[in-house]
């Protein structure tokens, strides 16, 4: 057995990495409670971002400032890419816009292997082995950062799906498309201003994730396939389920890391993913049909 | 120019026509639904569509709010054509339709549902608009903070009105408002468009309960076979024998 404070080492060390995780997922848990559609493309768009803010930091701009940049920026692309290509190539086909998002993320990942090749880049930045002291563990300042970044993000988001009428607009074309557009919602606006969130949110995790991680073209995979299973885990669709799935996945990995090994550490994100599955099997698919 | 067949001798004319539908062709892919549609709907009145199940009324009334594009035809609404324009401009423009089967947004709040009433017309008067709603609807008032998927049929139905009332009308769409609902609450259904309209707002009645709507319409239609078999005003209408052979189908 471990001594209590490794233990809550391990869980404080998880609950960071698993803030990066909820970010991860809240913006594919959103994109699918409001569109319907699981979006493929969303590691691409990550590793994307991921690149984006290497070659800012390359450029001289350290990735927390880069994210003030890199995040409109992202929703302005993803907003674009749904209203113009996702959406219109879809023909209103959920089938089609599943097609379209796999394609979207082959490009991506293929132009980034192109320009950049499959090595892995790494960047240093002031900050990446400094430590915040709790007295009994040592944390690394750019996953403390990452936890509080994630925070303000996942506190902004709630305030605009809660407080305003674009975020009431949101939430209103994810449960009743028709009423929503007889009281004069853009539901096309909608839906791309939900993608452009979505992008926004990645970016947001690209930037606090760089400092501590490396990119390269297939970076974004791992993350994404946490995501499913947060998303799953939370209830498709369920903002709050994603931020709290995001942090226990996160735990869980830390823990399971612990006590079976660090390499080990990912297995019980894939047990989790299969329980998850197997209690609620209609948490996958249910929500839609 | 004379008044149109059995309109109110001299309340409004033709040129003066809030809603005005011209051989409207309107349906889903293939299958056309309305075949020539020809509606005037003048301002201050109440005008009733009857028919009976699947004959159209819904589809009509999506045509007019910009939900379905029309295969053919014009719809002219304030003297401005809106047949090529998207639901937001037709919301914008005054013309509320109030859905078959509510739609109204179940996971937010009875307040939030009449914000979003606002979201594309009338958001300045927006919290003068919601006590008028409440004024209209005590009930409402009790409940604004519950959500709405949770009230009952009849509740719900006078939200999705109390919504489309937030956008202030010039007219109100209303399709099958009693649908689903105890005889009692469809009788306050009707008094309630009677009074809407006692102060000044013009409707267009989509229903199946067709002597109570005969009974407070200005002037209705029965719709068949995509077209209006029978059109009168409501008095007549709810007189003639012919109503029963057309809208039974006899
Ligand atoms: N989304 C749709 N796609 C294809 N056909 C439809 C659709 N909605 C309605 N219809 C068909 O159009 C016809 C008219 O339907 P509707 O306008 O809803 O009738 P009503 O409101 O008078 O009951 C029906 O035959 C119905 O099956
Ligand atoms: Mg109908």
């Amino acid at each position: 057995m471990f001594a209590p404070e490794i233990v809550i080492a391990a869980v404080i060390n998880g609950l960071l990495t698993g803030a990066v995780y909820a970010l991860v997922s809240v913006a594919l848990t959103l994109v699918y409670g409001v569109l319907h559609i699981i979006n493929f493309a969303h590691g691409a768009i990550l590793t994307a971002a991921m690149f984006a803010a290497f070659f800012a930091e390359q450029a001289g701009v350290d990735p927390l400032i880069a994210v003030f940049g890199l995040a409109p920026l992202f929703f302005v692309l993803g907003y674009g890419a749904q209203r113009y290509i996702i959406g219109p190539a879809s023909h209103g086909e959920d089938s089609n816009t599943l097609l379209v998002t796999l394609g979207l993320s082959i490009l991506i990942e293929n132009a980034l292997l192109a320009a950049f090749g499959s090595d892995t880049r790494t960047i240093d930045v002031p900050y990446g082995f400094s430590t915040v002291d709790l007295g009994f563990v040592f944390l690394p300042a750019p996953r403390v950062i990452a936890f509080a970044v994630t925070c303000v993000t996942a506190t902004l988001l709630w305030a605009l799906l809660k407080k305003t009428d674009t975020g009431k607009a949101i939430r209103a074309v994810a449960k009743e498309k028709l009423g929503a557009a007889l009281v004069g919602i853009d539901v096309a606006h909608v839906y791309a201003v939900t993608f452009g969130l979505g992008a926004a949110c990645l970016a947001i995790a690209a930037c606090v994730l760089l400092p501590s991680y490396y990119v390269q073209p297939r970076v974004g995979d791992a993350y994404v396939f946490v995501a499913f299973t947060v998303v799953v885990l939370g209830g498709m669709g369920s903002a709050p389920g994603a931020m709290i799935g995001g942090l226990f996945i996160g735990v869980v990995e830390s823990l399971s890391g612990l006590y079976f090994g660090e390499s080990l550490g990912q297995l019980g994100i894939f047990v989790i993913f299969i329980l998850a599955l197997l209690v609620r099997p209609t948490g996958l698919f249910g929500a839609r049909a | 120019m004379a008044p149109p067949n059995g309109s109110p001798r001299g309340t409004w004319r033709m040129a003066e026509a809030l809603l005005s539908v011209r051989g409207l062709v309107a349906g889903y892919g293939e299958t056309e639904v309305l075949r020539g549609v020809d509606l005037e709907v003048g301002p201050g009145e109440i005008v009733a569509v009857l028919g009976s199940n699947g004959v159209g009324k819904t589809t009509l009334n999506k045509t007019l709010s910009g939900v379905i594009r029309a295969a053919a035809g014009e719809i002219y609404f304030g003297g401005q054509r809106i047949d090529h324009l998207a639901p937001p401009a037709i919301v914008a423009a005054g013309l509320i339709h109030v859905p078959e089967a509510r739609r109204i947004f179940p996971d937010m709040s009875v307040r939030e549902n009449l914000e979003l009433g606002s979201y594309r017309r009338g958001k300045a008067e927006r919290a003068a608009n919601i006590e008028k709603v409440f004024d209209t609807f005590p009930r409402l008032r009790e409940r604004r903070a519950q959500l709405a998927g949770t009230l009952s049929g009849g509740e719900q139905q006078m939200l999705a009105i109390g919504r489309g009332l937030m956008g202030q009308p010039r007219l109100l769409i209303l399709d099958e408002p009693s649908l689903g609902l105890s005889p009692l609450l469809v009788e306050e259904m009707f008094a309630l468009i009677v009074h809407l309209n006692a102060e000044g707002m013009t409707i267009l009645l989509v229903e199946q309960n067709v002597m109570q709507s005969l009974a407070i319409a200005t002037r209705a239609h029965v719709l068949e076979n995509g077209r209006f078999a029978l059109s009168g005003r409501g008095e007549d209408l709810a007189r003639d024998p012919e109503l029963e052979k057309t809208y039974l189908g006899m």
